[in-house]
């Protein structure tokens, strides 16, 4: 696992920030923003991607991760 | 000297129209700058005149002379890496790449280029060394549509079917018929997508055709020229809209999204077909015996 997350960011991939709806499932060294509700999640989510020309992506557990390409 | 004149002007003259003929070929994978032509004119040019010398220079007869083709040969490869340099550079900057395998068949073909215009412009000058006007005029005629048609190269209809897909979405992954793209995380860009984003599917004809396809350079370039043709809606801050052509591992097949400024299916799989096969993709699995059996025995 570890390997696999190495390779992705020597392509330059990378976890900016992680945007949750259950604070207790995330944890590690992306900054995460704790959503109070979906609709604020996802503006949360746009307002990140917009600034650090990052991109959305939904793991479908209540957490969204932004990811640079 | 004066009587090797008219060998040395037919030789250059024709080696100069056969870079120009080919200039004419080159549009779709350079966009055509006036510099650049008057660039790849001049060299054009230089390459015909060091053609066309070779014969009178034989015939004088000052053999050593001849070794100036070589470094005619060295000049061009500094071409092909000058190319190659100016649009790493331009890539750069460029939202949906050409990549890199894309450039070197663009810089290698410019190099191929100046070495058929020597060739053309040395055949002309022995013609009309040997049989004055009409031959050289043959010749040269005859050369230039062998260059031409050598550059004009296969393209992606010529060895895949292009047929319409379908975009959807299962969850947040977008789907182009059943092949997984990329998640898409904001509700919002999953609803525009589905609304003017467009999909095709590359089918490959035989095996050969399968691998060329496969290689990745190959499908930036054919997103790359999708783009360019169709235009498309990516900024730097919408890298949810980025053409992406994708292999579905099971078949072979390819699919290719887009969200274009003009959504026209129908251009769009024009566009698709008139992609050139890159040289450094172009393989050809089926001419050996163990790509034949696994052909074979894979249909089974």
């Amino acid at each position: 696992m570890r390997e696999v997350v190495f390779l992705a960011e020597r392509e330059g991939k990378r976890i900016l920030a992680v945007v949750t709806l259950n604070m207790e499932r995330v944890a590690g060294g992306a900054p995460i923003f704790f959503a109070q509700n979906e609709e604020e999640r996802e503006r949360i989510a746009l307002y990140i991607a917009k600034t650090l020309d990052a991109m959305v992506h939904d793991l479908e557990n209540g957490t969204y991760i932004i990811v640079r390409h | 000297m004066n009587e090797h004149i008219p060998t040395i002007v037919s030789g250059t003259l024709a080696g100069t129209v056969a870079r120009l003929v080919m200039l004419r070929v080159d549009y779709r994978q350079y966009p055509g700058y006036p510099h650049g032509y008057v660039t790849h004119l001049s060299l054009g040019f230089i390459a015909a005149a060091l053609g066309a010398v070779a014969v009178p220079a034989i015939l004088k007869p000052d053999y050593t002379a001849v070794t100036f083709l070589a470094l005619a040969a060295t000049q061009f490869r500094e071409v092909r890496s000058i190319e190659r340099k100016t649009l790493e550079h331009l890539d750069e900057k460029e939202l949906v790449k050409r990549g890199s395998d894309y450039i070197e068949g663009i810089a290698r073909t410019f190099e191929a280029r100046n070495y058929l215009v020597m060739l053309t412009s040395l055949l002309t000058s022995i013609a009309f060394q040997l049989g004055r006007g009409p031959a050289a005029l043959l010749i040269a005629f005859l050369t230039i549509a062998f260059a031409r048609s050598l550059m004009a190269g296969e393209t992606i209809g010529d060895i895949c079917e292009v047929v319409p897909a379908r975009l959807w979405f299962k969850n947040t992954v977008l789907m182009v018929n059943g092949i997984s793209m990329m998640t898409v995380g904001l509700k919002e860009m999953r609803e525009k997508i589905l609304r003017e984003g467009l999909a095709v599917m590359i089918i490959p004809k035989d095996p050969n055709a399968r691998a060329i396809i496969h290689d990745l350079g190959q499908r930036t370039a054919i997103a790359h020229t999708a783009a360019v043709i169709m235009g498309t809606k990516k900024d730097v801050d919408i890298p949810e809209f980025t053409p992406m052509a994708r292999k579905d591992p099971d078949t072979g097949e390819v699919g290719l999204y887009i969200v274009p400024e003009e959504k026209d299916l129908e251009a769009l799989i024009l566009a698709v077909k008139r992609t050139p096969v890159l040289e450094s993709a172009r393989s050809k699995p089926l001419r050996t015996q163990a790509g034949r059996l696994a052909a074979r025995r894979g249909r089974r």
